[in-house]
């Protein structure tokens, strides 16, 4: 086992290679890129047995993608926010071809206005899609989650693609110590894909993609996919644990942090969780009973998990890094949802936005959130809308690019 | 095959004589922002060329709009005083198509990449010349993804080494002037940032011409790509009109289009005035001008007619 200081995309090719994949379909975009030219590399120099074909646009790549899953081929391919979204019908089609292809996003901001800074619009746009979505933390967890995402998503009762998603620059680009598994190891923990029915290379040829005009038939491979996300839900806990048992790092559905004794949750994902776990140890510290909780899968959606970890508390703050227009943080209603009906939920459950475009939390935000907590409004109204986070001073920033574009003032650069 | 040129000043209603306002110079059409462009990057040429021909053609900034995808040289609508839009990758020609249609007055510019525009935007590209939109096309053409620094383009030459190809590209480029004329463009010209002077030219006669015009431009990446450098283009680029090309005659154009190797032609490869533009086969916008300055809505007697007949 060898340990290197690895940015979250190095991490992330590292992963492919241990896979042994077998075909990268590829098209370069902020911040991703580094992924594929990682991969790149190594068939040029060998290190890897892989074929690669650069793509004219991340549409035609998962079109790519999906055929070759389709073929048995283990497929590795990597994309990022505008990228995902073009070629968003594609990620339908993969999903309803039982492909079992592993897709790593590398979260950022969706146009417009454009940015290349992280929130993750762009990859909770894909939820309904019916691929599975682990969201990673850490390098070593964007590593770690994608072995583990091969293994489920090639599981004959799943047979679903896969997105590991990590955030840009965040984790793109910053390195960490990651412990880079033996190929040995990984070999045992994943072996190669023998998929029972590799359609475009099996001895009999079979059509794929058919039409089918049957309502009823339609519905049934609908429900199909979704029954296969109920298996890859009950199957999780045994590869997790086989994970754990072979390369000593365990990962739950939920990370639990702080969580025992506390009476306040904060709800978060990705790798801003780890500004909210900074803060949720100095409240820890001035005696306040706060824990936090981060979402590791969004699909499927783990509900008995977020009933058994928010059962009993007195208050839970979720914190969307992603705003759905008209409505809110994506996660919030989905843990909403998760919680109704449990008599003992936590009687405040409140929904912060934040992180947009890789805004940063401010310490004194997290003050804020357990004061809210503490304290919750009384009106149901006010409790259902979600407080949008934002300082006096971003409205001095703001007003200051107005007065800029406007052409009240120059800017620096002019 | 030679097809018969219209004079230019009956078929154009694009640039009057004459014009409201008082007469403009290159920094009125400077942006509020400074370009975030590399020292030395082709793209400075194209701007610069771009501005003077606004100001030769005495246009006004209300007048023109630039709109561009994703790329550096698309960053460029942010760095021009006129209208502009920064759209997304590869849709800049489909986004400039609805704009030309809604105001068919204003003077849209397409600028972009080779990346954006013959890659990612490749069908746009295509359906955007056979229908004749009118519009002005500038490809910063650096034969090289330069925003996601350094992997091969769709003009990439053969056997180039990137970040994407360190085995050196397989694939073959696409040679966007041949395309061009193939497709329906009815002006395509090839420029270079080298040439300054030639290219306020080209671009000035794009903007007159009634149709879609390409001018394809060398815009040499310093940063990311070395084998088609400023020098390599200045070495080999040879002017059209010095090497007796007919811009009319379609054989000669594609002939031409394809040299590559000691002289690289620049200059108007071909052109043809006698097919309408998409926006003159439109009988809503003959009358009444754009559909843009046209009252909006409609009149509540309009309204109460129209429910009647529902009734």
């Amino acid at each position: 086992m060898a340990r290197a200081l690895l940015t979250g995309n190095s991490a992330a090719a590292w992963a492919a290679r241990l896979a042994e994949v077998d075909y990268v379909p590829a098209f370069p975009i902020t911040p991703q890129t580094e992924i594929v030219e990682t991969l790149a590399r190594w068939i040029h120099t060998g290190e890897i047995q892989a074929r690669m074909v650069t793509m004219d646009s991340e549409h035609s790549m998962l079109a790519a993608a999906g055929a070759a899953a389709a073929t048995g081929a283990r497929v590795f391919t990597a994309t990022s926010s505008q990228g995902l979204v073009y070629g968003f019908e594609m990620l339908y089609v993969l999903a309803g071809l039982r492909a079992p292809l592993v897709l790593v996003n590398v979260s950022r901001a969706l146009s417009h206005p454009i940015t290349l800074e992280p929130d993750h619009n762009d990859v909770l746009a894909a939820r309904d899609t019916g691929f599975l979505q682990f969201h990673a933390e850490s390098c070593q967890e964007v590593l770690d989650s994608i072995l583990m995402a091969y293994r489920l998503a090639e599981h004959e009762r799943v047979l679903l693609p896969a997105i590991v998603n990590l955030d840009g620059f965040y984790l793109s680009f910053t390195r960490e110590a990651v412990e880079i598994p033996e190929p040995a190891d990984v070999k045992s923990f994943l072996p190669g894909f023998e998929p029972a029915y590799p359609h475009l290379s099996g001895p009999a040829p079979l059509a794929l993609g058919a039409a089918v005009l049957d309502p009823a038939l339609y519905t049934f491979f609908k429900y199909q996919m979704h029954h296969a996300t109920e298996n890859a839900l009950a199957l999780y806990p045994e590869i997790a644990a086989e994970f754990a048992g072979r390369f000593g790092r365990r990962y739950g559905m939920i990370e639990e942090f702080m969580l025992d004794d506390a009476d306040y949750v904060i709800v978060m994902t990705n790798s801003f969780a780890s500004m909210g776990k900074a803060e949720v140890k100095r409240l820890r510290r001035e005696g306040k009973k706060i824990g936090l909780a981060r979402l590791r899968l969004i699909r499927p959606f783990p509900h008995r998990e977020i009933q058994r970890v928010l059962r009993g508390r007195k208050g839970a703050a979720v914190i969307d890094q992603n705003i759905s227009v008209g409505k809110g943080g994506i996660l919030f209603s989905e843990i909403a949802s998760a919680l109704y009906g449990l008599p003992d939920r936590p009687p405040a459950l409140l929904s912060f936005i934040g992180g947009l475009g890789g805004r940063r939390f401010r310490p004194e935000e997290f003050d804020g959130i357990l004061a809210r907590l503490e304290a919750p409004p009384e009106s149901p109204e006010e409790i259902a809308r979600p407080y949008l986070l934002f300082s006096d001073e971003e409205c001095r920033d703001v007003g200051r690019y107005f007065s800029v574009a406007s052409g009240e003032e120059k800017s620096h650069e002019a | 095959m030679s097809l018969p040129m219209m004079k230019e000043e009956s078929k154009s209603r694009s640039v009057e004589a004459k014009r409201e306002g008082p007469k403009l110079t290159v920094k009125d059409f400077k942006g509020r922002v400074d370009p975030d462009w590399c020292p030395g990057c082709g793209d400075f040429g194209l701007l610069a060329a771009l501005k003077q021909a606004l100001v030769e053609l005495e246009l006004q900034p209300h007048e023109v709009l630039t709109v561009s995808g994703i790329g550096c040289s698309s960053n460029l609508p942010g760095y021009v005083n006129a209208y502009g839009m920064h759209t997304l990758h590869g849709r800049a020609v489909a986004v400039a198509t609805g704009a030309q249609l809604a105001n068919h007055k204003l003077k849209v510019i397409v600028t972009g990449g080779d990346g954006d525009g013959y890659g990612i935007g490749g069908n746009h590209f295509l359906h955007t010349m056979r229908r004749n939109v009118d519009l002005t096309y500038l490809v910063m053409d650096n034969q090289i993804y330069g925003l996601t620094t350094g992997q091969i383009s769709p003009t990439s030459i053969k056997g180039m080494k990137t970040k994407s190809t360190p085995f050196g590209s397989v694939e073959n480029p696409i040679n966007p002037i041949p395309l061009a004329i193939a497709a329906g463009a009815t002006y395509v010209a090839r420029g270079f940032t080298g040439q300054v002077k030639q290219l306020v030219e080209l671009i000035k006669g794009g903007i007159r011409h009634r149709g879609f015009s390409l001018i394809d431009v060398f815009s040499p990446c310093v940063t990311y790509n070395n084998d088609n450098s400023h020098e390599f283009f200045k070495a080999r680029v040879k002017k059209l009109e010095e090497m007796g090309h007919d811009p009319t005659n379609f054989h000669a154009a594609i002939d031409k289009a394809y040299l590559w190797g000691d002289a690289i032609p620049i200059g108007l490869f071909w052109k043809r005035t006698d097919l309408p533009s998409l926006d003159e086969l439109e009988p809503v916008l003959a009358e009444g001008g754009p559909l843009a300055h046209r009252p909006l809505g409609v009149s509540p007697e309009a309204a109460k007619a129209l429910i009647q007949v529902l009734m």
